[in-house]
């Protein structure tokens, strides 16, 4: 019983600099934003009743016989959304093979191939809509275009990094039993990822939604357009109907796909 | 049947693998190699179908149509003796269409068998014969029917033609190294090579499997060539133990019942250590 009353043991506890470093760095950051931001709490206050009021114009009550005039460019805004990962995901497909080693085990194939992905996926949809407003006018064509691109910079990433992340097992056994390259695709690596593959392109339609209800705004079609035009006229009863039927589509669409993508990945 | 000369290999991480390999194994042969972990055994397997490229070294198999690259073996019939040409070929020269052609009449299954989990059992089954299609055929799934015949045939063999039209996915790990097997039966493989096929497998389903290897090997004819963990599943199923160590062959004798005693001393040299209850699968009941 000695051992306890013997000298108390010291331990000289590891000063932990990059800890504070790191905490002073991050809150740094944040002050020096809403510095830079000429953030001001007393302005958020005061233009909180402004906007309540705004709020009640918009909601109070909504301009509810527009709504026949809005499902026309909501419908448009769902087939943009539609075609737009539709075209993405078709070509998503090959250029995530390209990009993917456990396919094309060459460095220079790999490698341009995801420095594209990474470039087209840096590239907000609203930048692509408002460049192809620019190049093809105004209208849906540029928001679809705009649409594709953006999906098939999302659908190509996280399919690439579904193929690199599939069981080689499979793709052994077909080679050892004299499987060319294609018939390793259709037989070893497309059953693996085809569920992904799909639920990858139903979430592009459900971002894509969400986007292209924005994409109007630079003159792209769908329901934004019809926003830009109520805005500026200052019917806020119609742009509180827009919202409303907007935030009522996404809903129904985003329940409707993550659910059918809970069945797909399973 | 087949030739291994002088092989080696060598990783592009250094590691040697192999070590200047010289081996030849006769037609209907079960040979097992034994060895510890990374002795080299699964290099030695693959480097036969050249999933796995040799850095030096040949690998021939002998009695080789060469149109077809069928194997026929050390005997075979004086009809094919006088209407085919049958020749000598190294498959470690082999590339492209001749290497796929040469691979789909050499049949593998693995421990973690490597099935489609997500086709049917006949899909899988009809994907051992993909090398002899045109790749249109194969992608499209168009299967000729005397296919289909191959593939019922080889499911009926291995005892599980009732799930035909499961989805693999479904199937027990037994049932789905049967499926396995039916796939190389299907490529009307004259080799079987079987890379711990049962180390995922419990003690029932390793001999229930052991067993449908055997019965291929003896029934069939199909010369076959098994990694095993387990020196009483050697003794009990092959007819020849070759022990590896280091990338080199140390070990190679036939299986004689009388000599079970003596082949498990020796196995101490080759393993370097002591032959314990764990190197056995132990009773089948």
């Amino acid at each position: 019983m000695t051992e306890f009353n013997q000298e108390p043991i010291v331990l000289i506890k590891p000063k932990r600099y990059k800890f504070w470093f790191n905490i002073f760095i991050f809150v740094f950051l944040i002050f020096g934003s809403l510095i830079f931001a000429k953030f001001s709490i007393i302005e958020v206050i005061t233009n909180f009743f402004q906007s309540t009021r705004l709020l009640s114009r918009m909601f109070l009550p909504p301009a509810w016989n527009y709504a026949d005039n809005a499902i026309g460019p909501l419908i448009e805004t769902i087939q943009m959304a539609i075609l737009g990962s539709f075209v993405g995901a078709i070509v998503a497909f090959p250029v995530a093979l390209l990009a993917a080693r456990t396919f094309i085990d060459n460095r220079f194939v790999n490698g341009p191939t995801r420095f594209i992905l990474n470039i087209f996926r840096t590239i907000p949809a609203l930048v692509l809509a408002s460049l192809f407003v620019a190049i093809f006018g105004i209208g849906n064509f540029a928001g679809v275009l705009a649409l594709s691109i953006f999906s098939f910079g999302l659908i190509s990433k996280m399919l690439y990094e579904s193929i690199e992340a599939i069981d080689l097992g499979q793709v052994e056994a077909l080679n050892s039993v004299g499987a060319n390259k294609l018939e390793i695709l259709r037989y070893a690596i497309i059953p693996q990822i085809l569920p992904q593959y799909l639920s990858y392109t139903l979430y592009a339609f459900e971002v894509n939604v969400r986007a292209a209800a924005v994409l109007g705004y630079v003159g792209a079609g769908g329901i934004g357009q019809i926003y830009e035009r109520a805005l500026a006229f200052r019917q806020f009863d119609r742009v509180g109907m827009i919202i409303i039927i907007s935030f009522g589509a996404v809903l129904i669409i985003d329940f409707v796909s993550t659910s059918i993508r809970k069945r797909l990945v399973r | 049947m087949i030739k291994f000369v002088n092989v080696s290999k060598t990783y592009p991480n250094g590691t040697e693998a192999l070590r200047n390999v010289n081996l030849e194994i006769k037609e209907g042969e079960f040979v097992a190699i034994l060895g510890l972990s990374g002795a080299g055994k699964s290099t030695l397997l693959r480097t036969l179908n050249q999933i796995i490229p040799v850095s030096s070294g040949e690998i021939l198999f002998e009695n080789v149509d060469k149109e077809t690259h069928k194997i026929y073996g050390d005997h075979p019939s004086v009809d094919d003796k006088a209407n085919k040409s049958l020749v000598t070929v190294d498959i470690t020269k082999m590339k492209g269409r001749e290497l796929r052609v040469m691979r789909a009449q050499i049949g593998m299954i693995f421990q973690n068998f490597n099935i489609i989990k997500r086709m049917s059992v006949l899909q899988n089954v009809l994907s051992g014969r993909v090398a002899f299609h045109p790749t249109w055929r194969t992608i499209l799934g168009l299967f000729p029917e005397e296919d289909k015949q191959i593939a019922y045939k080889a499911l009926k063999k291995v005892d599980i033609l009732e799930k035909t039209y499961s989805r693999a996915s479904e199937l027990s790990g037994g049932q789905m190294q049967r499926v396995a097997i039916a796939r190389s039966l299907a490529q009307e493989a004259k080799i079987l090579l079987a890379d711990e096929p049962v180390a995922s497998l419990d003690p029932i389903t390793t001999f229930e499997v052991m067993e449908f290897i055997k019965k291929i090997n003896v029934e069939e004819n199909i010369t076959t060539i098994a990694n095993l963990h387990h020196v009483d599943l050697a003794l009990k199923y092959a007819t020849r133990i070759v022990g590896v160590r280091n990338g080199e062959i140390v070990y190679d004798v036939p299986v004689i019942k009388k000599d079970a005693k003596k082949i498990i001393d020796d196995l101490e040299k080759v393993y370097g250590r002591p032959i314990t209850q764990d190197d056995f699968v132990g009773d089948e009941e």
